[in-house]
């Protein structure tokens, strides 16, 4: 078992070692763009006098260094800002100031961040049961007609991207059928039935594609266990089906399905991005495309950095439960 | 049989187990496919339009960017005039709400943005990748050391969001279609990078590139001699995958409007105010939509068949329907009839 | 009513037939052994016992009857009753055989339950009861174990403890033995003697080693091509063969008891005093770091010297071809170095040449053989491809093949032809020494007989060294000069062949040779003697 804590410790600190390199790799390509930095983050109606105000107040006279240091200070330290007149204190996980708003970064996407996590988490919830669940039975019914129709169901959910599913279940379950209303979202604390409510459907726009790949995965890795040589025993030995499919194939599919959790994170976080947009759901996905398009370079690194410290924690913890659903992997 | 004129004097038990490989093996197993082959066309098909969407819109007698307001109710908020959202002799699919411009040559000029952009990106994300994974797997400790942090990070970092972040600071003089192609290819090349990386260190592993070195041939000709053929199979296998990842993430970003930009159609973003038409123009979201699902299914269902005939391990897994019995008959046999 | 009856008995996969026309028949208690080389359909017939063809779209045609059940006519039902219940098999591969992510004692407990409806106590009880029954210690701890904290050994034993869980009449063992070591596999078949003297139970033993069926049963069935060839008492089977298969087979097997036949042309003086020609000294080798590191070899020094073959035997996990790979400069020391020609060496030398285990790997599947075996030539700066051609040519008719094999792939040559390729190819450098890496244990033992034949012809008219690495102490002994046995990285002893294997010094020496099994069925049970008090002894 000490191997095992070992290993969970050195993968957390590769997990940090990551985390550093991406802000540095963040930081540097939005700050060292081709281009004036100062023109870009003013806007191209900004006046010389408003774009060399900008440009000494993100310090672009600093060597670039100097300028990551302080953005580390503000990180860990917390950090004091001059907007005009007052001064505005941003405390501890500092991101730094929106140009926009001169709202601190960190509040923003905190205020977001519920909206976000609810969406992604809720998601991966419905991807994970429909899509193993779908697997299950499609393995279980090999060679049967009902598997060639879920194989087809799954392949088409493959190729069907996350906001045109999304656009269609929007237009045909709110618009046409008027089943449900158009979503708007309600925090968990609120309601929590009308958090579910809301949520449905941008749930199963973002978890359908996500689904479809882990029916895929589910099936073949079933199937792959299904030709193992141990399942042979177990049949020479007079066990069952169910209990060959339920028990063993299944527990072989354990492994893969995580590592393939962690590997999609990341798209589906991209996916939630697009499932914000379309819903009209006020989560860090839209607040990042508004972020984007007014050019705010601030709420842009602090978002995609925030973003990817969820994927990194998420790919380390998946890693550890890999080790653990396979316990024959070599933990180094 | 070719194993007749085999004339070694072998005991009876001694004998070719059959089971060819090479590219001949390859079409044969591509060609029992159905479902592949139909995808294959499809495929062909759709490259075929992309190439020809000059030659095709000059036969409508179209352009792409021109503007048609006489063909628009703007008193109705700007539906196409007539029925069926302005299908006619001229406009063979109609025109697009608001601004009149002919949907069909859009439709075939987005073809080539979006396959153009995802085989460009997929060309930069395998280079990357192979050279990045061979690299790793035949450097000294050190190199593989740092090149696999690298990779591991590449992996970790989220693609749309990254792309969606690059996208924005680029100046707008960059032409667009080529910075989305660079942008993804440069950010995407992870898992390919790993799959090499394995590939390669599996096949240094093998007794035949052993018996090479011990022929006295130096890293570099057993490098490429033994080797680098060796990858083709996995390079190609998972290139065919990340075709069709690569056009919907194309699609995604200029659905989200930092993809590609106007006035250069493409579908993602044809979809993007197309939830708005959809009683008056039904057409103007079912053509992008379906000619994405289309091609995304066309070029998936020709990568699990590329994959089935490169790797038959994989075959019983992700196999499409066809060809079943055959193959389960030669499943069967394999494993049983040979050994003892 | 016998045990098993077997009439007339046919199974075809597609166009091919792998049974035709099989009918034998075993009592209670009683034992016999399926004996074939590959491809001879023995496993197939074993499958066939528990009904394993069907759905699989294999056809089975005769009548099949076990322990009172009709295989082909039972329903699933019955089937499920005889498998495991009434007969229970035992398979080659013990690790891929039991499930990797359950506890062993689970494995066994769900088996006994599918057959008992027994509470999950009672029958986690019974899996402790039948793990100690085969002689595993400590088995309440162990059978919380998973397969792959097992040992080769071990888990063999734990399969044959979930075969005993319902108290089967029969056991069928396919190819029990066939993964493990020498010392092991002699302590599995002692298991299965024993156990069955103790329950009584009859056995079918599937095997291609004519000696692990002399050691193990009463009766002998030959197979080849689907068909029995002989069937009868094993003494007069392996005694007095009546059928030219059955000879020719026994004649292939290599002999640990007979000293080497192949007559000396060149003259090598005994003892190692003749020029020489590779030298190792105080080699090691080291893998991993820090608490990891394992040291595969450890100080181990030997020459080779010209016309000699030196033999080097030892279990997995010896350190043999980890030695092999060092010899040739595959792999470099980490201490101690390597002479070849007197001359300090390190990286590899077209002179030291090696022929692989694997017939299938040691030959790349996108090249002809003709550019393969034409490597050496081309990467010494031969231009002139009509002399390339040419000097393939001759060296594929040395090796038994033709010279218009050249543009032919690998795929289109049998595992023997593939490993004459292979030799080819190492002959095309010249060299001086070949480093002989398993080269046979894949080969069935017909094919292994003629390659090695043709590895001692061309020794003899070349005045090559060759270092023969085996497993297998018989083909040492049938090859070799000097003998050099490892254990755990480091030479146990040295020596001229046949004062190593007639009188050997080092008790692990000793046990191996008692662990060799015998062709004769009176010599098996006096070694399966010797064991035991060897046994006591260690």
């Amino acid at each position: 078992m000490t191997g095992f804590v070992g290993f969970a410790l050195r993968r957390a600190l590769g997990m940090v070692i990551t985390l550093f390199a991406i802000s540095v790799i963040v930081y540097v390509v939005f700050y060292v763009t081709p281009g004036n930095v100062a023109q870009i983050t003013c806007g191209p109606r900004c006046s010389p006098a408003q774009v060399h105000q900008v440009a000494e107040q993100l310090h672009l006279d600093d060597p670039l260094y100097v300028r990551y240091w302080h953005f580390l200070q503000g990180l860990f330290a917390g950090q004091d800002y001059s907007t005009g007149t007052a001064v505005q204190h941003c405390s501890a996980p500092c991101l730094g100031l929106s140009y926009q708003s001169d709202q601190q970064v960190t509040q923003l996407i905190l205020a977001k961040l519920p909206v976000s996590l609810s969406l992604v988490f809720g998601a991966m919830v419905v991807w994970l049961v429909l899509g193993v669940g779908t697997g299950v039975l499609s393995a279980w019914r090999r060679g049967r007609l009902s598997e060639r129709l879920l194989t087809g169901i799954t392949l088409a959910g493959v190729a069907t991207p996350v906001f045109v599913i999304g656009l269609v279940l929007l237009i045909v379950v709110c618009g046409e059928l008027e089943l449900l209303p158009f979503p708007q979202y309600v925090a968990l604390t609120d309601d929590p039935e009308q958090w579910a409510w809301n949520l449905l459907l941008p749930w199963l726009s973002l978890a359908l594609i996500e689904a479809a790949a882990f029916a895929r995965l589910t099936r073949a890795s079933m199937l792959e266990t299904l030709a193992e040589d141990h399942i042979r025993t177990f049949r020479a030995y007079g066990v069952g089906e169910r209990s060959i499919i339920g028990r063993h194939a299944l527990r072989g599919a354990f492994a893969p399905v995580i590592a393939l959790n962690a590997n999609n994170f990341g798209g589906a976080v991209g996916g939630a991005v697009l499932t914000e947009t379309l819903f009209g759901l006020p989560g860090i996905g839209q607040e990042l495309v508004h972020a984007v398009n007014v050019v705010d370079l601030p709420v842009v690194v602090g978002m995609v950095l925030v973003i990817g410290f969820f994927v990194v924690v998420a790919n380390a913890v998946a890693d550890v439960l890999y080790a653990v659903a396979d316990r024959r992997v070599v933990l180094t | 049989m070719s194993e007749a004129l085999l004339t070694a004097q072998t005991s009876g038990t001694d004998t070719v187990v059959p089971g060819a490989s090479g590219a001949r093996q390859f079409w044969r197993r591509l060609r029992a496919q159905r479902a592949a082959l139909v995808a294959a066309a499809v495929v062909a098909l759709l490259v075929l339009l992309a190439l020809a969407a000059p030659l095709l819109t000059a036969i409508e007698g179209q352009d792409p960017t021109a503007y048609h307001p006489s063909l628009i109710d703007s008193a109705r908020g700007g539906v196409p005039v007539g029925s069926l959202g302005g299908i006619s002799g001229e406009h063979w699919l109609g025109v697009e709400p608001q601004t009149g411009r002919d949907l069909f040559a859009r439709l075939v000029y987005g073809a080539r943005v979006s396959l153009g952009v995802a085989l460009a990106a997929t060309v930069v994300q395998v280079t990357i990748g192979v050279v990045v994974g061979v690299a790793a797997a035949l450097g000294s400790r050190w190199v593989d050391q740092l090149l696999s942090r690298i990779t591991d990070i590449i992996v970790a970092l989220p693609l749309m969001i990254m792309a969606l972040a690059l996208l924005a600071i680029v100046p707008s003089t960059f032409p667009r279609p080529v910075l989305v192609a660079l942008v993804i290819g440069l950010i995407a090349w992870g898992n390919i990078a790993k799959i090499v990386r394995a590939q390669t260190l599996t096949l240094k592993g093998l007794d035949y590139v052993s018996a090479s070195r011990l022929s006295g041939w130096g890293t570099w000709q057993v490098a490429r001699r033994e080797l680098l053929p060796g990858l083709a199979a996995p390079v190609i296998t998972y290139s065919a995958l990340l075709v069709p990842q690569n056009i919907t993430v194309e699609a995604a970003l200029s659905f989200l409007g930092v993809g590609v930009k106007p006035p250069t159609p493409s579908w993602g973003q044809m979809l993007t105010a197309a939830d708005v038409w959809y009683q008056a123009a039904p057409q103007y979201l079912l053509l992008p939509a379906g000619a994405l699902f289309v091609t995304v299914l066309a070029l998936t269902v020709l990568g699990d068949g590329v994959r089935t005939a490169l790797d038959p391990r994989a075959a019983s897994r992700l196999r499409v329907g066809t060809g079943r019995k055959r193959e389960a008959r030669a499943d069967a046999a394999e494993p049983k009839g040979g050994t003892s | 009513m016998s045990l098993v009856e077997v009439t007339d008995l046919t199974v075809e996969f597609g166009e091919l037939r792998a049974v035709d026309g099989l009918s034998f028949a075993l009592e209670q208690g009683a034992a016999l052994a399926l004996v074939g080389e590959s491809g001879s359909g023995k496993s197939t017939v074993a499958s066939a016992l528990l009904g394993l063809h069907r759905g699989t779209g294999a056809r089975v045609g005769g009548s099949v009857h076990v322990a009172g059940t009709d295989v082909r006519a039972a329903s699933d039902e019955e089937l499920r009753r005889l498998r495991g219940g009434k007969a229970a098999m035992v398979f080659q591969d013990p690790l891929s055989s039991l499930d990797p992510y359950y506890a062993i004692g689970d494995q066994i407990a769900e088996v006994y339950r599918v057959h008992t409806r027994a509470s999950r106590r009672a029958a986690r009880a019974r899996a402790v009861e039948v793990l100690d029954r085969v002689g595993i210690p400590d088995a309440v701890r162990r059978s919380r174990s998973r397969p792959h904290e097992f040992s080769g050994g071990m888990r063999q034993r734990a399969l044959i403890a979930m075969a005993l869980a319902c108290e089967p009449g029969l056991l069928i063992a396919d190819e029990p033995t066939t993964a493990l070591d020498v010392t092991v596999q002699a302590q599995i078949l002692d298991l299965l003697h024993t156990l069955r003297e103790e329950t009584g139970m009859g056995l079918l033993l599937v095997t291609h080693d004519v000696g692990v069926a002399a050691e193990s049963v009463d009766e002998v069935l030959v197979m080849r091509h689907g068909r029995a060839v002989e069937h009868g008492a094993v003494q007069e089977v392996l005694g007095a063969p009546s059928e030219a298969y059955t000879r020719e087979l026994l004649g292939a097997v290599p002999r640990v008891d007979a000293a080497r036949v192949a007559p000396q042309e060149v003259p090598v003086s005994e003892g190692g005093s003749g020029e020489p020609v590779l030298e190792a000294t105080g080699l090691g080798r080291v893998f991993g770091r820090g608490k990891r590191a394992f040291n595969a070899v450890d100080d181990v020094s030997l020459t080779i010297h010209r016309g000699e073959t030196l033999g080097i035997v030892g279990e997995s996990g010896s350190g043999k071809t980890t030695l092999g790979r060092m010899l040739v400069g595959l792999l470099e020391p980490t201490a101690g170095e390597v002479r070849f020609d007197g001359r300090v060496r390190s990286g590899v030398d077209p002179a030291v040449q090696m022929v692989f285990q694997d017939p299938v790997s040691s030959l790349n599947p996108r090249r002809s053989v003709g550019e393969s075996i034409a490597d050496p030539l081309r990467a010494r700066g031969e231009k002139d491809e009509g002399r390339v051609r040419g000097r393939v040519r001759e060296l594929l008719e040395r090796v038994g093949l033709e010279g218009a094999h050249y543009d032919r792939y690998p795929h289109e040559f049998s595992g023997g032809q593939r490993q004459r390729v292979g030799i080819a190819r190492a002959l095309a450098a010249d060299p001086r020494v070949i480093v002989c890496d398993e080269p046979v244990s894949a080969l069935d033992v017909t094919t292994q007989a003629q390659v090695v034949a043709l590895l001692g012809e061309l020794q003899r008219e070349l005045g090559l060294a060759l270092v023969f690495v085996a497993h297998d102490l018989a083909v040492v002994r049938q090859v070799s000069d000097r003998v050099v046995v490892m254990r755990r990285g480091r030479i146990v002893e040295e020596g001229p062949a046949d004062a190593v294997y007639e009188s050997p010094r080092d008790l692990y020496t000793k046990q191996l040779l008692a662990a060799v099994p015998a062709l004769d069925p009176a010599e098996a049970a006096r070694r399966r003697a010797a064991r035991r008090e060897l046994a006591v002894v260690v």
